[in-house]
């Protein structure tokens, strides 16, 4: 392990990425960052921050391997069966009211929640009248969440999760397999827009009835969850709901007010009618 | 003496009885605050606090996201995150990559408190069967922090605490109940 990195360093490396790539890493949870930064240096093989600043502005295809590094990339399908399972009892019976129900799934990394949705929503009869709206900063995972094709040995996780869940239907209903590789059926990619969207920079694209992002927070410190927190908010409509990661809550930042809990072990929220 | 403010504990196979003397010892007026990382299997629930709560002593949770480190409380790691410490002097939980195939590790709590706490951390190995948490009592030694693990002989698993002794050599070496004694020693309030 290398000696403690300043955090100037580190600050200055964070502008200058933004600067040069326009990636807003500035209100990254520092801790971790640190860490990954230094995991990076080791990859890239350079001996300081201030080295792997040059490096990556001098040389973009370093940028794209630090990206990797700076985005936390872990998901499964179906992950905290028990959340799914609330869904399915408590949010979806409320969305079934709708005419049309549009989710986003914020920080969809490689598109495992986005697929999940789209199946829970198919097993409710929904998923004809919605639209999964998932967005992430990484392109890289993005275009691996659009082929929506998984290693088959991640499925048999995945199939337990999706059991485990509550599930009325059996998760080999929507891939098929071809070799080593699990191929997501084309009926669900048809119902999900993946696109590049950063709760650091960008804005509200549209009115949403559902809004989940799971261990997406942790990353952030306190003004950047408090801004994404705002964003979710104002893109959910009255009574919309919002479900985070199972160590997330709401319970440190400036929204505490402007939802009320509906089931807590999975940390699902309702935005509170009457707020704007 | 300079006042210790936080303490990191960290073990894995045999420190679950060594834990439960050390923090069944401690007054509820305990003044630093501990955090504390065991290895467990990642599936299922831990129920670490509400074991080792007990009435008088002091409370007891697991460490939350962005929640701020208060005197006097004891916090556990949540299986399978890692716990960190913000310069802030708040938790943080992250799932970034295994050390030593653990998440969560020992040296990423101990290492990301040194930095934070300097001299007024006091780092503490228990039992253990891999390396994990030596690097993270060098790093508690080298930011001024006080050291201990538990002594060889009391350990039920020896590679942890031995590990830890040679990454901290000036670490002092104790069985559970002088662990608990050193401990209440460094926490006591009029101690400045």
């Amino acid at each position: 392990m290398t000696a403690p990195i300043a955090e100037l360093e580190v600050r200055l490396l964070l502008e200058a990425i933004f600067d040069r790539y326009h990636y807003d890493f500035r209100s990254y949870a520092m801790a971790s960052l640190k860490r990954r930064l230094a995991q990076a240096c080791d990859q890239l093989a350079v001996a300081t921050l201030s080295g792997l600043q040059e490096k990556v502005l001098h040389e973009p295809q370093s940028f794209s391997t630090l990206l990797q590094y700076l985005t936390v990339q872990v998901s499964d399908m179906f992950r905290d069966p028990e959340f799914f399972s609330a869904l399915r009892t408590r949010v979806l019976p409320v969305l079934a009211t709708y005419p049309s129900i549009k989710v986003w799934v914020a920080g969809c990394s490689a598109g495992e929640e986005a697929y999940s949705l789209a199946i829970l929503l198919q097993e409710e009869n929904l998923l004809d009248r919605s639209l999964i709206y998932a967005t992430d900063i990484n392109t890289q995972a993005l275009r691996l969440a659009a082929a929506g094709v998984y290693d088959l040995s991640r499925l048999r996780g995945f199939t337990e999760n999706h059991r485990r869940s509550g599930a009325s239907t059996s998760l080999s209903d929507y891939y098929h397999a071809s070799g080593t590789s699990a191929i997501m059926d084309p009926a669900l990619r048809r119902k999900i827009t993946f696109s590049d969207h950063s709760l650091a920079t960008d804005n509200v694209f549209s009115e949403v009835h559902l809004v989940t992002c799971r261990n997406v927070l942790i990353y952030f410190d306190s003004a950047l969850q408090n801004r994404a927190l705002r964003l979710f908010g104002d893109s959910l409509v009255s009574g919309g709901f919002l479900g985070l990661g199972s160590k997330e809550s709401l319970r440190f930042t400036d929204s505490v007010t402007r939802f009320e809990e509906v089931s807590m072990p999975e940390r699902i929220y309702r935005k509170r009618s009457g707020h704007a | 003496m300079s006042r210790v403010e936080l303490v990191v504990i960290g073990g894995s196979a045999g420190a679950i009885d060594a834990l439960r003397e050390i923090l069944g010892s401690l007054p509820g007026n305990f003044m630093p605050a501990v955090a504390i990382v065991i290895h467990l299997p990642s599936a299922g629930p831990s129920l670490l606090p509400a074991i080792l709560q007990r009435p008088g002593g002091p409370r007891m949770k697991f460490a939350e996201d962005k929640e701020p480190i208060e005197a006097g409380t004891i916090y556990f790691a949540t299986p399978d995150y890692h716990l960190l410490v913000e310069s802030s002097r708040t938790f943080a939980l992250s799932q970034i990559d295994r050390v030593h195939y653990s998440r969560p590790a020992i040296d990423v709590l101990f290492e990301t408190a040194a930095e934070v706490y300097g001299e007024r951390l006091l780092g503490i190995v228990l039992s253990g069967a891999n390396a994990d948490g030596a690097d993270g009592m060098a790093a508690v030694a080298q930011s001024g922090g006080l050291t201990a693990v538990q002594s060889l002989e009391t350990s039920e698993m020896t590679a942890m605490p031995a590990a830890a002794l040679a990454a901290a050599p000036r670490s002092v070496e104790l069985n559970p109940a002088s662990l608990a004694q050193f401990l209440r020693a460094h926490g006591e309030s009029d101690v400045g």
